[in-house]
């Protein structure tokens, strides 16, 4: 992940945060369009296609606050961020929400002035290497050359993590993962390393896939998630249980093709609230009680956005791992709709 | 008997040594001279060998129908075995609308094609003023391009007909009387924000009316009030129409005669679209400012000069992307939040005060190049400042200027790929980022790069050229 964060924090000492207005769902309501800050491009969590439709995992959790919004899934407009102006968009009001893969850290937390609302993604910092080096573990690195991108947290992570193994690297810094896989492959470097999930879809897209490997070694926890400014607890409420109601919608079977029908058919308490045929959750948010049914039929469930955009059929091919749901053994929980 | 001869007619004169003559007598003197530039010879046909051995099989691989990286490379190996490589163009194939466009709709396209064929009509008569003959080429070219480009893009047939009946107009007007071309220059600006943007036709009017405005005010009253109070008056008025009577205007004449384009927001512009305008829009923003702050640099006047060096030493002290970062992160603080100030609006103008800081300081060059002897005899013909300037003073130094004022623009021009960082989908970076984005084409590394750095040489050797033809026609010493 970029660390970048020098233009956020000094937007946000010099002239804390609350200068947007608070009631950041009336703006969006009263504006027509959800504005959500994203990617220039990260394949499969989110990016454009030739026709300018944006896809993706982190863009298909936008479109899911739209529709809970106004039961419209384009009624969202994307604005590409960079590493360097994410977190100010998100502050100065220019974006209302920012889902761009930014990982959950104590200080961006706190002194930035965000919030982060969930974990839509547990990512971590993987190696790869070339089969034939005949590494299976990553602390058998020792003196390997390790391509890394400069300013990231990746790179501090991988200085911390050779330090506490007591062995050496040679680090070959690379600006972007375009630069850094093709170094990678003409032989500069032994290692690659970078998130978990930017690796696979690297490997994905290599000559000769098969000769790679990624080492089980995850050295870092990435949580990535969505993100709103500090002092609006009613808009990050919202974008919070938006998530939730895709998760629950996986752990119930609920999914796009199939929604109508449960909610004709559930006797499940749980689900009849969620989807808004018993009591009013929805109108609790502020929105509609059908919201999360639209959020549900607009994107699918947590399960068919991850296969759809990144999972086991696509091209990127990343297992569910950390984020089955934690009836799976994996980590995404949501807390109940009651 | 004592013979003579004598020779009664010349000899031909023989042909000079090989070694002094033709393709050896050139590599003679220019390649092998010495000892030293024996050894750069060879080590540069070394070099030029080892670069075309190594690249040659690339690009003679080249692929140009795929769907993907991995297609291509499955192509590459059937057509030259296994382990080679080649380049991958089906990549521009696939994507070149958004290198060019950026996500302006397609159905939308012949309007920046026709933006882009009257952005070149409106610079002629400004580039080439005085030469019919060329002026008459340009447009020429103009109306050509516009016909190949227009039918390409699927122009509607009312628009198609009315650029070129525009095209062909200017060209008559060209054989007339090619001086009133400078009319269609002074309309343009608002014409392309138009045909861009979209949106009503009477916003771009009302706007320029204010100039209509400006202009009347001061000419009613300077009689009366003298000149320099009349140009403030006239700017009040002109500032009075924009702020306040604009919008009301407008809407009344759009609900009148409602005559509109589909509006185009900025995030959808992109490549080259997006460089070109922040290029064009700032080159031709930053000579005039530029050139107020070089005099302002050399005034009298205390306040002005004050203001003119604070100007120029704060921005030329600060790198450009500081400059755009401000743009894009600090200006949303200080304006009311809600305010939608136009992202790329934002970058223009600061890029514009950015060409125009350094566009002050290569003119200043030119006006110390001047002798002092020209001031005297401006001051002795008893010519007043503006008339000194515009008269005497400016032609030569901006004349002597010009090699730096084109490389100041060229170097603007490459400069606008900068507001990749801000998150605008500038052609070489943001595109790219994208394209690599697709899992199709993730991997892709030279073909953007060549292929977007092509385009930017085709544009900037153009510049350069013409400042040397510039040069030439201007060229008046007897040297």
């Amino acid at each position: 992940m970029k660390k970048s964060v020098f233009f956020g924090a000094l937007a946000a000492t010099t002239l804390v945060a609350g200068l947007a207005g608070a009631a950041t769902l009336e703006d969006v309501k009263a504006r027509g369009e959800l504005i959500c800050g994203s990617n220039t491009g990260l394949t499969g969590f989110g990016a454009p296609d030739a026709s300018g439709n944006w896809t993706g995992f982190d863009v298909d959790l936008c479109r899911a606050v739209a529709a809970a919004i106004f039961g419209d899934a384009t009624k969202v407009k994307f604005v590409p961020t960079t590493g360097e102006t994410r977190f100010t968009a998100l502050q100065s009001g220019e974006v209302d929400l920012l889902v761009r893969n930014s990982t959950w850290t104590a200080s961006r937390d706190s002194e930035l002035a965000l919030d982060f609302v969930a974990v839509n993604y547990y990512d971590g910092q993987g190696f790869m290497v070339k089969k034939d080096l005949g590494v299976s573990s990553a602390k058998e690195l020792d003196g390997a050359t390790v391509c890394i991108q400069t300013g990231t947290t990746t790179e501090l992570n991988l200085a911390d993590f050779f330090k506490q193994n007591n062995i050496t690297y040679q680090p070959v810094t690379v600006n972007d993962d375009s630069e850094a896989q093709r170094q990678y492959l003409a032989g500069a470097c032994d290692a690659y390393t970078t998130d978990a999930s930017g690796l696979a879809a690297s490997r994905a897209t290599m000559p000769d896939a098969e000769n790679h490997i990624i080492l089980p070694e995850i050295i870092s926890k990435e949580p990535l998630g969505p993100v709103v400014r500090h002092g609006d607890n009613q808009w990050a409420d919202l974008v919070r249980w938006t998530f939730y109601a895709l998760l629950v919608a996986e752990e119930k079977g609920i999914t796009q093709a199939n929604v109508e029908e449960v909610l004709a058919s559930t006797a499940d308490e749980e689900v009849k609230r969620l989807l808004g045929a018993s009591g009013d959750m929805g109108a609790k948010f502020g929105l509609d009680n059908a919201a999360f049914k639209n959020a549900i039929k607009a994107v699918g469930n947590y399960g068919e956005i991850f296969a759809r955009n990144i999972g086991e059929g696509t091209s990127i091919n990343l297992a569910r791992g950390l984020n089955a749901l934690w009836t799976q053994g994996g980590l995404q929980y949501a807390p109940p709709f009651r | 008997m004592d013979q003579h001869f004598a020779r009664t007619d010349m000899l031909p004169p023989l042909p000079p040594p090989i070694a002094e003559r033709g393709a050896v007598k050139w590599m003679r003197e220019n390649l092998f001279s010495s000892a030293l530039n024996i050894v750069l010879t060879v080590l540069g046909v070394l070099a030029i060998f080892w670069l075309v051995k190594s690249s040659l099989p690339w690009w003679l691989n080249s692929v140009w129908n795929a769907n993907s990286l991995s297609e291509c490379r499955q192509i590459v190996a059937a057509n030259a075995g296994e382990g080679a490589t080649g380049a991958c163009w089906a990549m521009i194939r696939q994507w070149w609308g958004a290198f060019i466009f950026g996500f302006y709709p397609p159905d939308q396209w012949w309007r920046p094609i026709t933006a882009f064929g009257l952005l070149l009509s409106a610079l002629a008569p400004v580039l080439f003023s005085g030469q019919k003959r060329n002026l008459i080429i340009v447009l020429g070219g103009v109306a050509v391009f516009l016909l190949v480009a227009l039918t390409l893009a699927d122009a509607p047939g009312g628009a198609f007909a009315l650029a070129i009946l525009l095209v062909a107009g200017l060209l008559g007007l060209a054989l007339v009387q090619p001086g009133r071309l400078f009319w269609f220059t002074l309309v343009y600006p608002a014409l392309c924000f138009w045909l861009l943007w979209g949106g009503p036709i009477w916003s771009p009017i009302v706007a320029m009316a204010g100039f209509g405005v400006l202009y009347a005010v001061f000419r009613l009253s300077s009689s009366v009030i003298g000149l320099a109070p009349a140009a403030g008056a006239g700017i009040v008025a002109a500032a009075f129409w924009w702020l306040y009577l604009e919008e009301p205007v407008v809407r009344a004449l759009q609900t009148a005669l409602p005559f509109a384009l589909q509006s185009i927001n900025s995030d959808q512009f992109g490549g080259f679209l997006l460089a070109i305008v922040i290029g064009v829009t700032g080159i031709t923003f930053s000579l005039p400012i530029g050139i107020l702050l070089a005099l302002g640099r050399q005034s009298d006047m205390l306040i002005v000069k004050t203001l003119s060096v604070g100007f120029i030493e704060f921005i030329r002290g600060v790198p450009l992307i500081t400059l755009l970062f401000t743009a894009s992160l600090l200006l949303q603080y200080f304006l009311p939040p809600g305010t939608n100030f136009d992202i790329i609006l934002r970058v223009i103008i600061l890029v514009t005060f950015f060409a125009a800081a350094y566009l002050a300081e290569v003119i200043r060059g030119g006006l110390a190049a001047l002798p002092r002897g020209q001031y005297e005899a401006a001051d002795a013909l008893g010519l007043d400042y503006w008339r000194a300037q515009r008269l005497i003073i400016l032609p030569q130094a901006l004349k002597v200027s010009i090699p730096s004022i084109v490389s100041t623009f060229i170097g603007l021009f490459k400069d606008t790929t900068l507001v990749a960082f801000v998150g605008l989908m500038d052609p070489l970076k943001g595109v790219t980022q994208i394209v690599r984005a697709d899992i199709n084409w993730k991997g892709i590394y030279w073909e953007p790069y060549i292929f977007v750095g092509a385009i930017f040489f085709l544009i900037c050797f153009g510049m350069s050229r013409y400042s040397m033809h510039l040069e030439r026609k201007l060229k008046t010493d007897h040297r």
